[in-house]
């Protein structure tokens, strides 16, 4: 019995704690603190419910115990020693009435906390390894076990990199407010890139990995949807979310029964998530009604939208993708980008459109050890009925693929070149 | 990991929608907690499910297939709506259950069932479907 009513504390806890360490935040004005405070309300709650019986409402419950936390926090004055000047603003309302300021300060809308929290832990002066974990930690509730498995590093490494990171922040002196105006921007990106970097180490997974990466995709989801909830009105953030929706919708699919990658045009569609697209595609709208049809995220998940709305590679739209990379090339230039956009326009009006394309890319230093360029040139010369040049470039491809299976796969459309060539 | 959870039928849910001040009531309650669930990224999906009455059954057995009209008897056994919910584990799904109100005016039951998952299918999966899937993906590949 004992051990249920601790289960239902932690799980209980395991919900809150975001929301808890959110708005102590706010109060005591440093995370390290903060999660310190929440961390002793659950200790709190494993002494009292087994004697007592699990309240109510658990959550107002551990509420409130974090909120006596901070107050005597307060009260001793450890807050005293600390020097920054909104700080000490703060305190003097504090000091008089530290209950109701308190109350006061917990009071405010707990989403625009929770967002807060968010900015916070993605802050820039972080670099974007410490925002991840801090985030997964903050924010997801990992342990730093767990982050540590996820990103294949030691969980000294982890932890260290958790403390140095609210250190960071504790000195940065910053204001735990949630940005407006023209810093609102790089600062939304900053919170962005985080998730997808965190989503895209849950997409590298391989079969042998720990379950826990894999798992990070259902992570960096559950974030992409209770950000789009506490800010509903930015584009950008239903784009990243389509994106990783619609991308996660096959998962399942791209991985063969002997643990083998599955390329896209491969897959096997019937085992795409069918409500995973819907939500995607939903998504994809919010962002386009709010006006963000041209940002980076949103152009993504237009183009993996064009895909898990075609039955097959056959009936793909392609002339759309080939538009929808023409637009992503001005906001996002890149050399791949650049590649992909070559493979869409040779799928929409033929090889020796991606030939055209692709010829500028040979001579970029950025792409000329890049396995795909030279593949994709292969394929462009074998579609255009030039199996004897496709050779080579295939072969070209498997000197450089770092990856057996996917040199196997590009020696032996090599070899199918030389028997199509009368070699 | 992914949990269906049913709300089960009662003998009101299988009267169908009464436009009474309770019904109001109990939409606003569960609108309240669907906003909480989404906001927290665990809601995907959720609906109602009209009575049994309006439902159809079809019977197998073997090459035969049968249809049955509602409404069916065992009451407490229909469903009377559902969500999909993604949750980190079994012990988080019955916390935000817990927090459901109760969906009709009597006693009433919700059930949580987690989903298979792909490790769950290790060691079922014959050699047939394995090799049914790779046919799929090369007729796939000749489209």
């Amino acid at each position: 019995m004992a051990a249920d009513i601790n289960r239902t504390v932690e799980t209980v806890f395991r919900i809150e704690r975001a929301r808890l360490i959110a708005g102590l935040t706010r109060i005591v004005r440093d995370v390290g603190l903060a999660e310190e405070l929440a961390q002793d309300a659950l200790v709190t709650a494993l002494a009292e419910w087994p004697k007592s019986d699990v309240p109510d409402n658990p959550a107002a419950w551990l509420m409130a115990a974090a909120k006596r936390r901070a107050i005597d926090n307060l009260r001793r004055g450890k807050m005293m020693a600390r020097k920054h000047a909104d700080i000490g603003r703060d305190l003097d309302e504090a000091s008089e009435h530290p209950a109701e300021a308190i109350e006061a300060a917990l009071d405010d809308d707990v989403g625009d906390e929770l967002l807060s929290l968010i900015f916070t832990a993605c802050h820039p002066v972080l670099s974007p390894d410490a925002r991840a974990a801090l985030t997964l930690r903050l924010i997801g509730g990992l342990t730093t076990d767990e982050i540590a498995r996820a990103f294949l590093v030691s969980e000294p490494t982890i932890a260290q990199r958790i403390v140095r990171a609210k250190a960071t922040l504790r000195e940065a002196g910053l204001a735990y407010e949630v940005p407006r105006g023209a810093g609102r921007a790089p600062r939304l990106a900053s919170v962005l890139e985080v998730i997808y970097l965190i989503f895209n180490e849950g997409y590298a997974a391989t079969a042998g990995d720990d379950l826990i990466r894999a798992d990070l995709c259902a992570e960096a989801q559950r974030l992409g949807r209770i950000l789009a909830g506490v800010a509903p009105d930015e584009p950008e953030v239903f784009g990243l979310l389509a994106l990783m929706e619609i991308q996660a919708s096959r998962l399942k699919a791209r991985v063969g029964a002997q643990g083998e990658a599955i390329a896209l045009p491969q897959q096997n569609r019937a085992r795409w998530d069918r409500l995973l697209i819907r939500r995607g595609l939903a998504a994809l709208e919010r962002a386009v009604a709010l006006g963000g049809e041209n940002g980076p995220y949103a152009l993504q998940a237009a183009l993996a939208a064009c895909h898990a709305r075609a039955g097959s590679i056959a009936e793909t739209d392609w002339r759309n993708i080939a538009q929808l990379y023409d637009r992503l090339r001005a906001v996002m230039p890149s050399p791949v980008v650049d590649l992909n956009r070559a493979v869409a326009h040779s799928m929409a009006f033929g090889p020796d459109a991606g030939l055209a394309m692709i010829a500028d890319l040979e001579a970029s230093p950025a792409l000329r050890n890049y396995a795909p360029l030279w593949a994709a040139k292969g394929d462009f010369l074998l579609r255009a009925g030039r199996a004897g040049e496709a050779k080579a470039q295939f072969e070209q491809a498997a000197a450089l693929s770092g990856n057996a299976s996917e040199r196997a796969f590009l020696l032996g459309r090599a070899a199918a070149c030389g028997e199509a060539a009368g070699e | 990991m992914r949990v269906m959870v049913f709300v089960k039928a009662t003998e009101d849910s299988e009267k169908g929608l009464q436009p009474t001040a309770e019904t109001t009531k109990m939409f606003e309650a569960m609108g309240k907690f669907n906003e909480e669930l989404v906001k927290a990224g665990v809601m995907l999906t959720g609906d109602g499910l009209k009575p049994s009455s309006q439902g159809k059954r079809i019977a197998f057995d073997g090459p035969k297939r049968s249809v049955i009209d509602g409404p069916f008897a065992e009451t407490r056994e229909l469903v009377a709506g559902y969500w999909i919910w993604e949750v980190k584990d079994m012990a988080e799904a019955v916390e935000w259950a817990k927090r459901c109100p109760n969906p009709m005016p009597g006693p009433s039951e919700l059930e949580i069932r987690p989903f298979y998952e792909m490790a769950d299918f290790a060691d079922v999966v014959t050699p047939e479907i394995v090799e049914r899937d790779g046919r799929l993906r090369d007729q796939l590949k000749d489209r």
